[in-house]
Order: C-alpha cells, then sequence, then structure tokens
C-alpha cells in the first residue's frame, strides 16, 4: 500500500499498474474531479491545501484499515494539492485483489473515510471571481 | 510557563490573519485554554467555540492537556476529496 500528497498531476495508469499483477482478478479506481457547478454556482476551479503532516499519517492509518477489514493490500491514494481547473482529478484511489468485492469494498471504504478525516481543505474558486471555503466536511466520530 | 506551536489552517487561517502562533501558557493548561484563547485575539470571533482540534497530528479533546512543545492544529471542517 502507498498514499501520497502530491503537487502535479496524477497519473491513474500508473498507478493501476503499481497495485496490479497476474494474481488480481479485479482492479477497482475511483476519481475524484473538479466540477464546474456546486450548490448552484459556476465553478471554475479550485485550491487545494492540506495540514500535510496529519494528512499523511491519517490516510496511511486508513490504508491499514482497509487492509485489516477487507483483506485489501493492493492499494494507493494520491490526493493532489494546490490549484485544479474544472475535470482535473483530485484524487485518485485504486484497490487490487483476485476478487471483486474486497477491491469494491476497500476503495469504497478508502474514499469515504478520506472525505471525513483527512485534513484537507478547498478554495473554491468561482466564475464572478469570488472564492469560498468549502465547509462540507462532518466531525469524525468520537472526537471532542 | 510552556510554548505550544498552534497551527491555523484554510477559513480559520484567514480568519485570524495568521497560519502558526506560539503560545505562552500557565502550566496545566488543557486545549480549552488555547481555544479560549484564540476566540479572544482579533478575527477569533469568526471560529466556531468549540473548533477540532488536533494535538501532535492526532484528533484531540478540549480536554486534552499540554505539557510544552505540542503542535496544537485548529482543524475547520475538512473538505478532501
Amino acid at each position: 500500500m502507498r498514499v501520497a500528497l502530491v503537487d502535479s498531476p496524477i497519473d491513474v495508469s500508473a498507478l493501476i499498474s503499481e497495485v496490479t499483477d497476474d494474481s488480481c482478478g479485479a482492479a477497482t479506481v475511483f476519481l475524484g474531479c473538479v466540477r464546474d457547478v456546486n450548490e448552484g454556482r459556476a465553478v471554475t476551479g479550485i485550491e487545494y491545501s492540506a495540514y500535510r503532516s496529519m494528512a499523511e499519517r491519517e490516510m496511511t492509518a486508513i490504508a491499514r484499515e482497509a487492509a485489516e477489514r477487507f483483506g485489501v493490500t493492493r492499494l494507493v491514494v494520491e490526493h493532489r494539492l494546490g490549484t485544479l481547473g474544472l475535470g482535473d482529478v483530485s484524487v485518485a484511489i485504486v484497490a487490487a485483489h483476485p476478487h471483486r468485492a474486497p477491491a469494491l469494498d476497500a476503495m469504497r471504504f478508502a474514499i469515504e473515510q478520506l472525505k471525513q478525516r483527512v485534513p484537507i481543505w478547498k478554495l473554491e474558486l468561482y466564475i464572478d471571481g469570488t472564492r469560498e471555503w468549502v465547509g462540507a466536511g462532518s466531525i469524525p466520530a468520537g472526537v471532542r | 510557563m510552556m510554548t505550544v506551536t498552534v497551527l491555523l489552517f484554510a477559513s480559520y487561517a484567514d480568519a485570524l490573519g495568521k497560519s502558526a502562533i506560539e503560545l505562552d501558557l500557565a502550566p496545566g493548561s488543557t486545549v480549552r485554554d488555547i481555544l479560549g484563547t484564540l476566540l479572544s485575539m482579533p478575527g477569533g470571533d469568526r471560529l466556531p467555540t468549540r473548533p477540532l482540534v488536533a494535538v501532535n497530528q492526532e484528533y484531540a479533546s478540549a480536554n486534552t492537556a499540554l505539557h510544552g512543545g505540542e503542535e496544537v492544529a485548529v482543524i475547520p471542517p475538512v473538505a478532501g476529496g
């Protein structure tokens, strides 16, 4: 397994090659992309920032939990930071396994956990020149 | 006295106009004491009264005790993905 915060475009094909071999009957890929509209407002891009040391730590913990829960150790998670344009891939997750069910479950688990607990933020840039921090995240369970 | 480093991110950094603050605290201080100090600073009224906090990169509670030298991060609602 490998997790990383990256500052340049994510090479999805390379990630698939990284985690698969002839034992894998299934590989699942999740891509998060910058969308052109959010809550009715036209978006031109998103600026991603993070608390890097903690984000990498949480991403590593999520990958370990995915291995424990689903037996999926062939997992890679990359999240890109910086200013991204429409359609750019902000996060990519690839999970591979001899069978599809664990690969699907691990991929879903990884993205849902990432969205809940990894300290990454997005500053949305709108077509009218305004910008706003997106506060859609939830409070991790058991905290405070 | 003991010193901790407080890190602010995203909307919270904008609210206080800085991304890192060194705070001197009395022995026995907790995360709650840090939050009280932040809320009383200029722009602190734009922080929630009980924001999420991490101490040394782990989520913590308001009661978490500090001993000096910690990295205390005040964490806005996360929005990765």
